[in-house]
């Protein structure tokens, strides 16, 4: 079982759209309380196509909530919030490519929850 | 001096490969494994003498209420305490709990202020905040300095007249910190004599000698579960004058003395703390465990994590890139080490060490005002008892090296 697979250690070493998006409409907050880390997503999402031109992610946390966050953003910049609010647990750690246990895989999933809060907030 | 190596054959779990590999135990903060004297107690209980305590007039009655009330001797003797004055709860969080709904109430009013220290566990902090802020008390917190010093002065200004509970840990869970109790209950007490003193002994009965009388407490709690004993069971000790005047905490059986339509007369101390059935195979459990620490003598327990624990810090030092928190020297520190590991998460430290069946615990445990206080965010914990070894330090090192390399 190798967790942190050379992909994941990449992410969280250059993490992709880390940073500010200055013309954002939608942002969230979510705390991680086993760790007591936070992660902020901010989106502009296109009013007339729904769909997400940009995202940028900030705060802190462990390796795997750091690469899930970077890869996430890859995976939806482009994509409708639809396909934002239809994401799962069982998509992440499919993206991340690695198992998890059971206290990690809230990790993986929470940089997903702070996205779909953030396009909760705009409805 | 006792013999770690010796020790852990008493511990069936120890002999358990997870993946072919043994297993590196440094969570024993958390809690502590358990010796098979004290499963086979517990087991006994199951086998030999299921039955209701006090009430039973028949042989298994009998022998369950005299193993029950022979724990809660033992225990006694354990802290240098009275039978009648040890309760069984839950925990210590119960134990501490029970106080602020049964003393605070009676003792404390408006304006007047509670003090703790920033290094609690949330067990001993939060029920006094709590109690503040929904009673119109004031809330006051002695600092600890980044090392683990404690100002006595500061001390003397922070308690006034008005100030009616101190309650402070007899070891930080985090720092491993180990204060003067005995030193800082007289400054209280100098300053003013009717302030209410608990001490939360979570960290403290496990690991060396306690003298209750000697600290000059008021009350004490502390956990089984972290002392060789079954989860499920802790004690509250108060002097009987104290627990006499504090009215009951939960009704029920075993509680009561005589119940009428209109009114009930309750038992004396300490079953009017114990309502239900309690505990039974906990308690005995407990006592087995007491029985065993007894026998290898807490000044030998004490000895034997100030070798240990100088052992860690002194290999933990040597890696770059490791930062350790609290006092510098073992002889001043319980066998708790709390560290960062430069540019990695503590989460994933853990992750990484687990591959080789290393336990540790990150995160706050259960301490996050002294975390917020020293800036620090979430922590590495590596904790130590009487079956830790060298070689478990040794495992340790190594697994951080590694976790160092992964994320070079």
């Amino acid at each position: 079982m190798d967790i942190y697979r050379d992909i994941i250690l990449d992410h969280y070493k250059h993490p992709h759209h880390f940073g500010t998006v200055l013309k954002n409409n939608a942002k969230a907050t979510l705390y991680n309380t086993s760790c007591g880390d936070t992660i902020t997503m901010e989106l502009y999402i296109d009013a007339q196509s729904k769909k997400i031109v940009d995202i940028g992610f900030s705060g802190n946390g462990c390796a795997i909530s750091m690469a899930s966050a970077s890869m996430l953003t890859d995976a939806l910049i482009g994509k409708s919030i639809a396909a934002a609010k239809k994401m799962n647990t069982e998509n992440i750690i499919k993206m991340l490519g690695t198992t998890l246990t059971p206290s990690r895989v809230k990790c993986a999933v929470l940089p997903l929850e702070v996205i779909q809060k953030a396009i909760g907030n705009t409805v | 001096m006792i013999s770690a190596n010796k020790i852990r054959k008493d511990f069936p779990l120890l002999s358990r490969k997870i993946n072919g590999k043994s297993i590196v135990y440094l969570d024993s903060t958390a809690t502590s494994l358990k010796p098979a004297s004290v499963i086979d107690a517990v087991n006994d209980y199951y086998k030999k003498f299921t039955a209701n305590v006090f009430r039973g007039i028949y042989t298994l009655s009998e022998e369950a209420t005299c193993k029950y009330e022979g724990a809660r001797e033992k225990i006694a003797r354990f802290i240098s305490a009275k039978k009648e004055e040890i309760v069984f709860t839950k925990n210590t969080d119960e134990s501490l709990s029970l106080l602020s709904y049964c003393y605070l109430p009676y003792h404390v009013k408006r304006g007047d202020n509670l003090v703790t220290t920033i290094m609690e566990h949330h067990a001993n902090f939060v029920p006094w905040q709590q109690y503040a802020n929904t009673h119109g008390c004031k809330f006051h917190i002695w600092n600890v300095g980044m090392n683990g010093e404690l100002d006595c002065d500061e001390l003397k200004k922070l308690i006034t007249s008005k100030t009616k509970l101190f309650a402070i840990t007899a070891a930080s869970n985090v720092l491993g910190i180990i204060p003067d109790i005995g030193k800082i209950v007289k400054i209280v007490k100098k300053a003013n004599p009717d302030c209410f003193v608990v001490v939360d002994a979570a960290q403290a009965a496990p690991h060396y000698p306690i003298d209750v009388v000697q600290w000059g407490a008021d009350a004490v709690a502390f956990s089984g579960h972290k002392m060789l004993g079954p989860s499920g069971i802790g004690v509250l000790w108060a002097k009987k004058n104290i627990l006499e005047d504090m009215p009951p905490f939960l009704f029920g059986g075993d509680m009561i003395r005589e119940v009428h339509k209109d009114k009930t007369s309750f038992n004396d101390v300490p079953h009017k703390f114990e309502a239900g059935t309690p505990y039974i195979e906990g308690a005995i459990g407990l006592g087995a465990a007491v029985d065993y620490l007894s026998k290898l003598g807490m000044k030998n327990v004490r000895k034997h994590e100030i070798a240990i624990t100088t052992y860690a810090l002194k290999q933990l030092q040597k890696i770059s890139g490791i930062k350790i928190f609290g006092p510098k020297e073992a002889k001043n520190r319980g066998g708790v080490v709390a560290f960062h590991v430069a540019g990695v998460h503590p989460h994933d430290v853990a992750q990484l060490l687990n591959e080789d069946n290393i336990c540790i615990r990150v995160g706050y445990h259960c301490a996050m005002p002294l975390h917020e206080h020293l800036g620090i965010g979430a922590t590495c914990r590596a904790s130590f008892y009487i079956y830790t070894t060298r070689e478990d330090i040794d495992a340790l090192v190594a697994g951080i090296k590694k976790v160092i390399k992964i994320f070079r």
